[in-house]
Parts: structure tokens; sequence; C-alpha cells
């Protein structure tokens, strides 16, 4: 008699089972490659060498130039402040807040609630928070002129404010939620419900107790996502170009203006100041690195004197009010946006627009069709082979039974290193080999955010998965193809979705990629509505914000339903997401 | 049924050196080789060096055979060497009848009606269709073993099968098990720390 199968024998088996074996070697090429080559073609320029537009040697003017451009200091100084001050804010919340709320129903309710404000992409984040926070905003509406007496606007920046604290503020409310989602997704491996009740016994109030002796094990597992954020932070171009300092900009944005330039020669200094820009966050990641050691030796200290803390409630406060105000902002943001995109004429201080209509909608509705196809198809190309490679190489860890993980930290890279100072050599390389911008090459730039993040949405669940169903499959009869298809995909099939839904909204968020590797010939839903922002009208950026923020959310939400209607008759696969 | 015999020649797992277990023993058809010692004894993982799937962390040596054929090169789906583990590990995506059906080699004519005669045997006609979280205990430990025998296997392998039982649930499993196993003629090795259990086995016993 046969046996149940015999595939690996045949020349496709053996292909695909080599083509397997090499796959995390592929995907950290093709991650890798473009990074590191896009940074060395940055270097050239930066140092005057770009025969293409006349630089033929090497010379240290264009440092030069940068050091003396104006304003410059300042774009550094907020630039490097944004990227410090936001994820120690952030971070400090979602800790106080876990320490607050770990084993209650409040945690619960933000494992729910955290999807679905991780969805809404930055850009339609930061259009929500300056309709809400402008001197025209909802929020001064609504409280005036009973609260603040004004009966017109006050005048007063606060949207692109010269300090960017609105800036900081927008990158806020968008790194707790996703710093929250790592830590919930981080805790069940390292027992915290333990921890704390050990603490606690030994006289430790709830939230001292968690501080004390989950941080150190939780912080590790975070601290990735964290420098992810840091590096964010210091680069962001879209949210800065919608709410950020204008006189000066930021360092990223400072550098795009300088790259698009009619005056190509400014491309000389835009390099330089990518490399500035490099050398800022890799400045910025060093200074939390000293942060993160100093931390380290008081919490241990303190750990050490037996102090059992008196504040305790004070810091739980703290986190519960930050994360709330995070989450009221980020829904308050959403709601502003739907009322100015049906907003007919509305005075201030009225809080509510006197008419509604559809104009902006149909407005909207006759510009859309290009880029919402652009956006659909880039989104679904970059996620689906994502999700592919992303399978291949958890497949590959599984069936070599071989972790790759020191060199698969190389796989955050395109994360950390700012998106400017490598999309620029790309460009530059691009530009030398007179390809033509097209979808295709967008869709692989947006691979190098996809990818990364697919992998960090999946990789968890993929390892965790109990092997004994593999063996179990093994005894039975079925070969490893067989098991893959037959057991992993369907019982991994609901992580396998919310990694190609959190796949589809980094798509979807994506703006420099969009934009300089398209050359402003791929417009997307994202690269629209950013191009509004200096335009002002309300009701149309609204209408474009919110249809950013829709795609993300459809897909977080087929993640959610498809598994349980497929599942609808099988109690023994709810809740495996 | 031809008379099946499963020889373990010299077989010792080692872990970091440190030498887990030895073995040299020959199960003929329907007999059980039980082997009984405290966790962390290297139990498990003589089952799974039968079985195939050893990690790799282990140092392994011995000669299996199986009615004459040698095991050792073979992956574990080619070994024909089943295994019950503790849990009945019904795949949860699947109907009772698909469980039963992943079982059946992709040669077999007719396999419905496989499935419902093997339903049949086992006391649950009818449950083709049922999602297996809705069984209780006993049933899953049925169809669990009912999958097994329907993969054709030429020996068998328990591991601690029994021990997530109740005590009255027990008895009645172990001897059902016991009782196909004999009657489809299959050598087995049996894990467990039950006295109890030793003796259903009624075979050889080696304590580690």
């Amino acid at each position: 008699m046969v046996p149940a199968s015999a595939p690996e024998q045949s020349l496709v088996g053996g292909m695909a089972q080599r083509a397997l074996r090499l796959a995390p070697w592929f995907m950290l090429l093709i991650l890798l490659a473009p990074v590191v080559l896009g940074v060395g073609l940055t270097i050239l320029p930066a140092f005057g060498y770009l025969p293409a537009i006349g630089g033929e040697q090497f010379t240290l003017k264009h440092f030069v130039a940068l050091y003396q451009a104006p304003g410059l200091t300042h774009s550094v100084t907020v630039s490097l402040a944004s990227a410090l001050v936001t994820p120690f804010i952030a971070l400090s919340f979602v800790l106080l807040f876990l320490a607050a709320a770990s084993g209650t129903r409040l945690e619960n309710w933000m494992r729910r609630l955290v999807a679905p404000l991780l969805a809404i992409p930055h850009a339609a984040a930061a259009f929500g928070l300056a309709f809400l926070i402008a001197p025209s905003g909802l929020l001064l509406r609504w409280a005036s002129p009973s609260v603040t007496g004004f009966t017109s606007p006050p005048d007063a920046l606060i949207i692109n404010d010269y300090w960017g604290l609105s800036l900081m503020l927008a990158l806020t409310i968008k790194e707790i939620p996703f710093l929250l989602l790592m830590a919930l997704a981080a805790l069940p491996q390292i027992q915290a419900d333990q921890r704390v009740n050990i603490a606690r016994s030994l006289g430790y109030r709830r939230g001292l107790a968690w501080l004390l002796t989950v941080t150190p094990a939780l912080y590790p597992l975070i601290r990735l996502p964290v420098y992810a954020v840091i590096a964010f932070a210091s680069a962001t171009v879209d949210v800065a170009l919608i709410i950020g300092p204008n006189l000066p900009y930021t360092l990223s944005v400072q550098v795009l203006q300088w790259f698009n330039d009619p005056d190509l020669s400014f491309r000389f200094m835009a390099a330089a100041g990518a490399l500035l820009q490099l050398a800022l966050t890799l400045t910025a990641l060093l200074l939390w690195r000293g942060l993160e050691i100093c931390f380290a030796a008081i919490g241990r200290a303190y750990a050490l004197s037996g102090h059992r803390g008196r504040a305790d409630g004070v810091l739980r406060g703290i986190g519960l009010s930050g994360v709330a105000l995070a989450v009221g902002l980020s829904i308050g943001g959403v709601v502003a946006l739907v009322l100015n995109s049906f907003a007919g004429f509305w005075r201030f201080p009225e809080s509510l627009p006197r008419s509604w209509n559809l104009r902006a909608w149909g407005d909207a509705s006759a510009d859309i069709a290009t880029p919402l196809g652009n956006t659909l198809m880039i989104g679904a190309l970059a996620t689906v082979l994502a999700i592919a490679l992303v399978i291949a190489v958890l497949e590959s860890e599984q069936r070599f039974q071989k972790r790759l993980s020191p060199s698969l930290i190389l796989l955050y890279l395109p994360l950390i290193v700012p998106q400017i100072a490598f999309l620029f050599g790309i460009i530059v390389a691009t530009e030398f080999l007179q390809w033509t911008p097209s979808i295709a090459m967008v869709v692989f730039a947006h691979l190098l955010f996809v990818l990364p993040y697919s992998f960090l949405a999946l990789s968890e669940a993929y390892r965790r998965l109990d092997p004994r169903w593999a063996q179990l499959a093994a005894t039975l009869g079925a070969g490893h193809w067989q098991v893959f298809w037959k057991v992993r995909v369907p019982l991994l099939l609901a992580p396998c979705l919310t990694a190609m839904a959190v796949g589809f909204a980094v798509s979807i968020s994506q703006y420099l990629a969009s934009q300089l590797i398209g050359a402003g010939r791929v417009p997307t839903l994202t690269t629209e509505a950013v191009a509004l922002a200096s335009g002002g009208n309300r009701s149309i950026i609204a209408v474009w914000a919110l249809l950013q923020a829709l795609l993300p959310m459809l897909g977080f939400m087929l993640a959610l339903f498809v598994p349980r209607l497929l599942w609808r008759n099988r109690q023994g696969m709810r809740g495996s997401a | 049924m031809k008379a099946q015999h499963l020889q373990l020649n010299n077989v010792r797992i080692a872990l970091q050196g440190r030498e887990l277990l030895a073995v040299d023993a020959v199960i003929n058809a329907g007999e059980v080789l039980t082997v009984m010692g405290p966790s962390g004894a290297g139990k498990s993982s003589l089952l799974a060096y039968v079985a195939g799937f050893l990690a790799p962390a282990f140092e392994a040596s011995g000669e299996l055979f199986l009615d004459g054929a040698h095991l050792n090169r073979l992956p574990a789906e080619q070994r024909r060497v089943g295994l019950l583990f503790q849990d009945p590990l019904l795949f949860p995506h699947l109907s009772v009848g698909g469980n039963l059906r992943f079982g059946i080699p992709a040669a077999a004519q007719d396999k419905d009606a496989i499935v419902t005669d093997a339903l049949a045997s086992i006391g649950l006609q009818g449950f083709e269709q049922r999602d297996p979280e809705t069984l209780s205990g006993g049933q899953k430990s049925r169809v669990a073993l009912q999958r097994l025998l329907l993969s054709q296997p030429k020996a068998v392998l328990l591991d601690e099968p029994f021990s997530r039982l109740d005590t009255h649930l027990r008895r009645e499993v172990r001897e059902f098990v016991f009782k196909r196993l004999r009657e489809a003629g299959l050598p087995a090795i049996m894990v467990t720390h039950d006295q109890e259990d030793a003796e259903a086995a009624n075979g050889a016993v080696i304590a580690l």
C-alpha cells in the first residue's frame, strides 16, 4: 500500500523545499539591499558627486551650505525633540496604563479598541486632530463662548506651531495604540499575572508591583517597536506636513523641500540633509539607549530599597487618563472629520454646522477613481507578496527547525533607518537606470515597510502553534505540504488575515514611498490627501482623510469577520486570532 | 491481518551528553510495551524517536525495524507509526467526519462509506458533520483512536493517553483502546506514570 503522501520525492516538491530553505535569505536581501544601496547612493551626492546634474568632484561645500541654511538648528531641535519626547510620553502612558489596568475589564476593552485605533492612518489622524484643536476647531467651538468667551476664533498658532507641539501631540496619540498592541501581544509570554501576584503578596501595591516586576521582562520584548517609533517620530514627513511647524519645517520636511526644488542643484543639499537626518535618528536612538540604562538602574535601586511606594494611585491615574486622552482625541478627530465632510455653512462658535450637504463627497467622487484604484492595487499586491514571503520564512523556520533570530533582526532595518535617507538614493539609482516610475516600483517600495510589520504581526502566532498538530498529522501520513495546507494554514487563518490587515494598513498609510518613488505620477489616497493640506478646504480634506481611514478599517473588519463566518460551527476555532 | 512486529535495537537517547534511556526490545503484534518513569526521564523522547520527529537537540542512536522494514531513514509521514497523545487533538477546523477522513490514505475508495462505518463502529452514527468541540471527552478519545486506525498504521505509540481523563472515564477508554489495538493486531509502545495503565496493558514493562 502506498503511504498517504509522497510528494517530497517529486521534482516540484524538491524544488519548493529548496526554495523554502532560501526564503529567509531572500527576504533579508530584498529588505536590506535597497536600504544599504539607498543610503550608499545618498552619501555620494552629499559629498558632491552626482554626474547626472553636474557634480563631478567630491566636496564638503554642500555640508557647509546645509549648516548655513536658515532655521536649520531649529529644524534639528524640533525633530530631535519629537523623536525623544513623544515615545517617552507614549511609553510612560502605556506602561502606567497597563500597570493600572492589567487583569481588569479595562484591559479587555482596550484589547478590542486598539486595532481600530491603529488602523487610522497617520495622515488621517493628523487631519482629525487638527480639525479638533485648531483655533476654529471642534473643541474651541464647543467651549465657546460659554467657557472661553470667544465669539471669533482666537488668533493663535495652534496647528503648525513653531515648537512642533501639535506635531508631537499627533505623534503621541498614534504611538500609544501601537505600543499598547505590542505590549498586549507580549504580555502572555512573561506570566505577568503571576509576577504581580507574588509582588502583591510581598506587600507591594498593584500598580507598583506591575511596574517593578513586569516592566523589566516586558521592555526587551517591545524594544524593537519602541525604536521604530523613535525613528518614525524623528523623520516623519506626512504628519509634519499636515500639522508640523512651517517656518522653519522639521528637518525631514525641509530635506524633501530641497529635493523637490525645481533648481536641481538643491539636490546636493537635500542629500547632505538626508545624511544629517540619518545621523539625527541614530543620535536619538543612542540617547534613548542612555535613558534605558538610567531607568533600569533607578528601577533596580528602587526595587532593592524595599520601598512599597505611596504614589500608586497617582501613577495609575496618570496612565489611565493619558491613554483615555489619546483614545478620546483619536475618536474626537474622526468625529471632527465626519462633521466637516458633511458641513455646509458653519460659523464660529456654532457647535454644529448650520447646514449639511454632500458637496464635498460629490466633488471627491469625481476625482477619486485613479487614486483609489492605485491605492487598492498597490495595497493588495504589497500585502499578498508580503504575507506569502512572511509565511514562507516562518514555515522554513518550522520545517528546518532553525531560528534565524540574530540575522532576522535586520528585517526591521527599513523601520529604523529614516525613509528619506534611503529613498533618496533609490531615486538616484532609478533615474540613473532611466526607469519610469511605475506601480510595480511603488509596490516594491511599500514592501520594505509592509514586510517587517506583517512579520511582526504573524511571527508569534506561527511560532507558538502547538507542534503536536504537525506531528499528529505526520503520523497520520501527511507530508510537509499537506501539513502546511491542511493543518497549519487553517489553524492560523485568523492571525494570517490579521497580519494581512496590518500590512494593508501600512501600505495605505505610506506617503513618502508613494510620492518619491512614484515621482508624483502614481497618486494614491494618501498623497492626494496630504497634498490638500496646504489648500485649506476643510470639507474636501475631511472627505479624503476619511476615505484614507476607511480602507484599513475595512481590512481589519474582514480579518475579524471572515474567520468567524468560516468557523461559525467550530467552537475550537474561537478566540484563536 | 499479517502478524507484525516492532523492533528497537539498542536505542539510546541522550541530551547534552547525559544518557536519558537505553531500550532494546521486540514488540509483537497485539502486544503493548509499557515504559514507566518520572517526568523528564525521556519517555516522550523515545516515542518522538520512533515516530520520527525527535528534536535535533537530542543525540539518538539505535535501529528501528517495523515488519522487517528499516525505519530510521524514513520521514515521519512514511513510517506508518500512529501516535495517540494525552489530548485527543481532534483538528478544531474540521468536522468529526473530516477528522476521520484526514486519517484515510488518499488511495482509498469510497471514503464516505469508510467514515460512516467507522463512526458506527464507535457508537457515533450520524456524527459526520458534528463540531468535534461538542463531543464528550470519551467520544473525542474514541474518534482520535478511530482516526489513527483509519490511517492504517503498522505500529502505535501511546503518550500517556489516559492521563487527562476522569477516573471513571479512564477505565472505559483504556479498555476500548487496548481491545481495538489487539483486534487490529498492532504492536504498541505506551508511556505512562500510571500503574493501572501498565497492568491493563498486560505486557512487558520497562521502568526508567
